[in-house]
């Protein structure tokens, strides 16, 4: 079936199955499918052939945009948050349960490793079935803070392919999540990007007894917090700009640009070698 | 200066005189007398006119579209041309374009890979007069290459390459060399042009198929 058009074996006036076969559909080759149709009986005459055509073409990419874009910024955002509300859920029960497994049992390690560590063992009293259960759940909830992530991972690229691709999908996602929404992170302007998540630090500064911050979340980025301290500030403020370039061409236009990765790899390579000088 | 396709005028717009075409308005163009300015700065295609390439483009002409975009230019060529298939393959920007294919009978919009034309061959036909190209991705010669069987034998290939796409550090002279020695294997280049002022780093391509 990869030499006949959309139009074959498809109730072309039901818009729906005619947008399904537009979207789904393949061939070898193109064809003179106006006169094709029009020899099957399926269009009087070639220009009922392409009245149908539009009504199935927007009909069909109309159902393929919206599914491709419930892939939607918000899910991101959800789940950027609850990743951190998972680790530090983790940590905290984590904490609270070594110290009890610690006095139960001997040799007890600090953490979500050391609650690991106690959810594998045997309980023998009532005490001891408590605090391995509460290690046990630590351990769940940093395993989901884990497949939170994994869901990131996969979803950074599709909602924003520009920032997820300079920046990581964990960070892409806190990113928008910080600014409200990809629109939101869109609209802002880079040195504002640049401080995102050093609010704190940001208004210190401007009630005017602290330094600017030179850095918010961009920190965790390797070329932040790999460069020299010296130049710290000039990477985060390149980097920034490239985030805030990728971040609009992400929601205004959706093209995949990879320049932007080389542009970006060039201004650092320059920023770097200053700290040899 | 050669023949623009019929339907696409020089009108006059306040104190300067701009490209235009009739049709609904799509995204806050000027307007003057039902003509819609068509902005050389804005459109890759509206430059190459402009420039004064043979595009070989004329009124009524069957046209794919790659790289349609939110709809800015091919909403310009449907205008003109005769049935127009438009293809992009990011969905935010088809939501504008499926406004703009709204408001016209002759513009079929696909959420499709110019990469990938056995995903639209099904739909688009054969024997069009023109491939319109403006894809800003890696390898724009194979996307050329690859959608060249929808043309007809003496239609036209009218390309916007960027060099930025294909390499950032490489001089944009070089990279045009590459992209035009690969076209040569399925194409005749006609004519080519740099497209500053109106786009930097830009190179317009018309070709016909060999």
């Amino acid at each position: 079936m990869t030499d006949t058009g959309w139009f074959a074996d498809v109730a072309v006036r039901d818009p729906d199955a005619a947008g399904d076969a537009v979207r789904e559909g393949r061939a070898d080759a193109p064809d003179d499918w106006p006169a094709r149709a029009v020899e099957a009986g399926v269009a009087g005459d070639e220009d009922e052939y392409y009245e149908l055509l539009r009504e199935a073409t927007i009909a069909g990419t109309r159902a393929a945009v919206q599914e491709r874009e419930r892939a939607d910024d918000q899910q991101l955002v959800h789940a950027v948050r609850a990743m951190a509300d998972l680790s530090d859920a983790a940590n905290e029960v984590a904490e609270r349960a070594v110290e009890w497994a610690g006095s139960l049992f001997e040799d007890v390690d600090a953490g979500v490793d050391g609650a690991r560590a106690v959810a594998e063992r045997d309980p023998e009293t009532l005490a001891e079935e408590r605090a391995v259960s509460l290690c046990q759940r630590a351990a769940d909830l940093a395993d989901e803070r884990e497949r939170v992530r994994e869901f990131v991972e996969a979803q950074g690229p599709a909602v924003a392919p520009n920032l997820s691709m300079l920046a990581g999908p964990v960070l892409a996602a806190r990113l928008i999540a910080l600014a409200g929404s990809l629109e939101d992170l869109a609209k802002m302007p880079s040195g504002t990007v640049q401080v995102l998540g050093a609010e704190d630090a940001l208004f210190a500064h401007l009630r005017g007894h602290a330094p600017s911050p030179k850095h918010g979340v961009i920190y965790t980025h390797e070329y932040v917090h790999g460069t020299h301290p010296d130049e710290r500030g000039s990477a985060a403020r390149a980097l920034a700009g490239k985030l805030s370039i990728a971040a609009r061409v992400d929601h205004y236009s959706g093209d995949r640009r990879p320049e932007l990765r080389d542009e970006l790899d060039e201004r650092m390579e320059r920023i770097r070698a200053r700290e040899h000088e | 200066m050669t023949d623009l396709p019929a339907g696409v005028e020089r009108r006059e717009f306040g104190d300067d005189e701009a490209l235009a075409t009739q049709g609904e308005p799509a995204y806050g163009e000027p307007v003057v007398d039902g003509w819609r300015r068509w902005d050389a700065h804005r459109s890759k295609l509206g430059a190459t006119l402009e420039l004064g390439l043979d595009t070989g483009l004329a009124g009524g002409d069957g046209v794919l579209y790659l790289g349609a975009a939110n709809g800015t230019t091919v909403s310009h060529v449907a205008d003109f041309a005769g049935p127009t298939y438009a293809v992009e393959f990011a969905p935010r920007p088809v939501r504008d374009l499926l406004a703009v294919a709204e408001d016209r009978d002759n513009l079929f919009p696909l959420l499709k890979d110019a990469r990938q034309p056995e995903t639209y061959a099904h739909v688009v036909e054969a024997d069009l007069d023109a491939v319109v190209q403006d894809v800003a991705t890696r390898g724009q010669a194979d996307v050329a290459l690859a959608n060249r069987q929808f043309l007809a034998d003496d239609g036209r290939l009218v390309a916007a390459i960027k060099a930025r796409s294909e390499d950032v550090t490489e001089a944009p002279e070089d990279v045009f060399e590459r992209v035009l020695d690969q076209l040569r294997e399925g194409y005749e280049v006609l004519a080519t042009e740099r497209m500053e002022p109106f786009h930097e780093d830009h190179l317009a391509v018309v070709a016909t198929p060999k």
